[in-house]
């Protein structure tokens, strides 16, 4: 093993925000900083289902899609992201991570952030579990598929 | 209050995600992949954030309420089941297909690519298909 790209700085800065953003969904709103069921909350009003939560929830997926834009003002430099592999193998990512995460109730920051930081027993089996499966469709895609 | 703190909230968690890179599907790719030139990023952004919210959620909840709401809204459930270990297996295949969580997919919305938009409509219609299209 090599290792390669490591960015302890800002890994660690980013990862403070985001669980300050999770305690302080908790705190002032009462409600998980979940994406992935935040997002699906949103999605609800498609499906004819009344949506009481809709507002705040949009106003999060807002702020989410806002940071970026913020960062590249504040820093001058723009936010720069690579996909690492072609456009169809980023629907099938898409469809698996929306088909699992809502039937496993959560994702990295529901289960891996907030869930885990609860103690939950849940989501500790699930993060374990995501991490594990994801490791391993990684291996198979980049080593043996050879992308 | 609920919608501007939520509003508020969402920009500082976008900023952690874009500050730490988890909205580079590359950098997560890298962190996925032990097996070769490995980049431990990731592992430090979710300690350091599981570091902060373990103290943070315990003083939140020590309160009887949040701010702006009546009680605080946790899951009720507390039993390992088939559909929490199936769908997070098959959401950590998706996660390692594409690199991309909801969260970082969502924040990078704002950054036109076109791969994130293929992303992020599939990630629609793979929720879709679990919670029903119409029930009209």
């Amino acid at each position: 093993m090599e290792i390669v790209g490591f960015t302890p700085g800002s890994a660690a800065f980013g990862g403070a925000l985001i669980g300050a953003g999770a305690v302080l969904l908790m705190a002032l709103n009462g409600r998980v900083a979940g994406v992935s069921g935040i997002v699906a909350g949103v999605l609800a009003p498609l499906r004819g289902e009344a949506g009481e939560d809709f507002a705040w929830r949009l106003a999060f997926i807002a702020g989410l899609a806002l940071a970026p834009l913020i960062a590249r003002f504040a820093t001058g430099e723009p936010v720069a992201i690579a996909a690492a592999h072609p456009a169809w193998m980023m629907a099938i990512g898409g469809l698996f991570v929306g088909y699992g995460t809502r039937l496993g109730s959560g994702c990295t920051s529901g289960h891996g952030v907030c869930g885990v930081a609860r103690l939950s027993k849940r989501s500790i089996a699930a993060t374990i579990t995501f991490m594990a499966t994801a490791i391993v469709t990684v291996f198979i895609v980049n080593r043996v598929m050879g992308f | 209050m609920r919608v501007l703190s939520a509003l508020f909230v969402g920009v500082l968690f976008g900023l952690g995600l874009t500050i730490s890179e988890m909205i580079n599907p590359a950098k997560i790719i890298a962190f996925l992949d032990v097996s070769g030139k490995w980049d431990p990023s990731l592992l430090l952004v979710m300690a350091s954030a599981l570091a902060v919210s373990f103290v943070g959620y315990r003083i939140a909840l020590s309160r009887r309420a949040p701010l702006f709401g009546a009680a605080f809204q946790l899951p009720s459930k507390s039993t390992i089941d088939r559909p929490l270990i199936i769908g997070a297996g098959l959401f950590g295949v998706g996660w390692g297909l594409a690199g991309l969580c909801p969260g970082p997919a969502v924040s990078a919305i704002s950054l036109g690519k076109v791969e994130i938009y293929v992303f992020l409509i599939a990630m629609f219609a793979g929720m879709a298909v679990k919670d029903g299209l119409a029930r009209r």
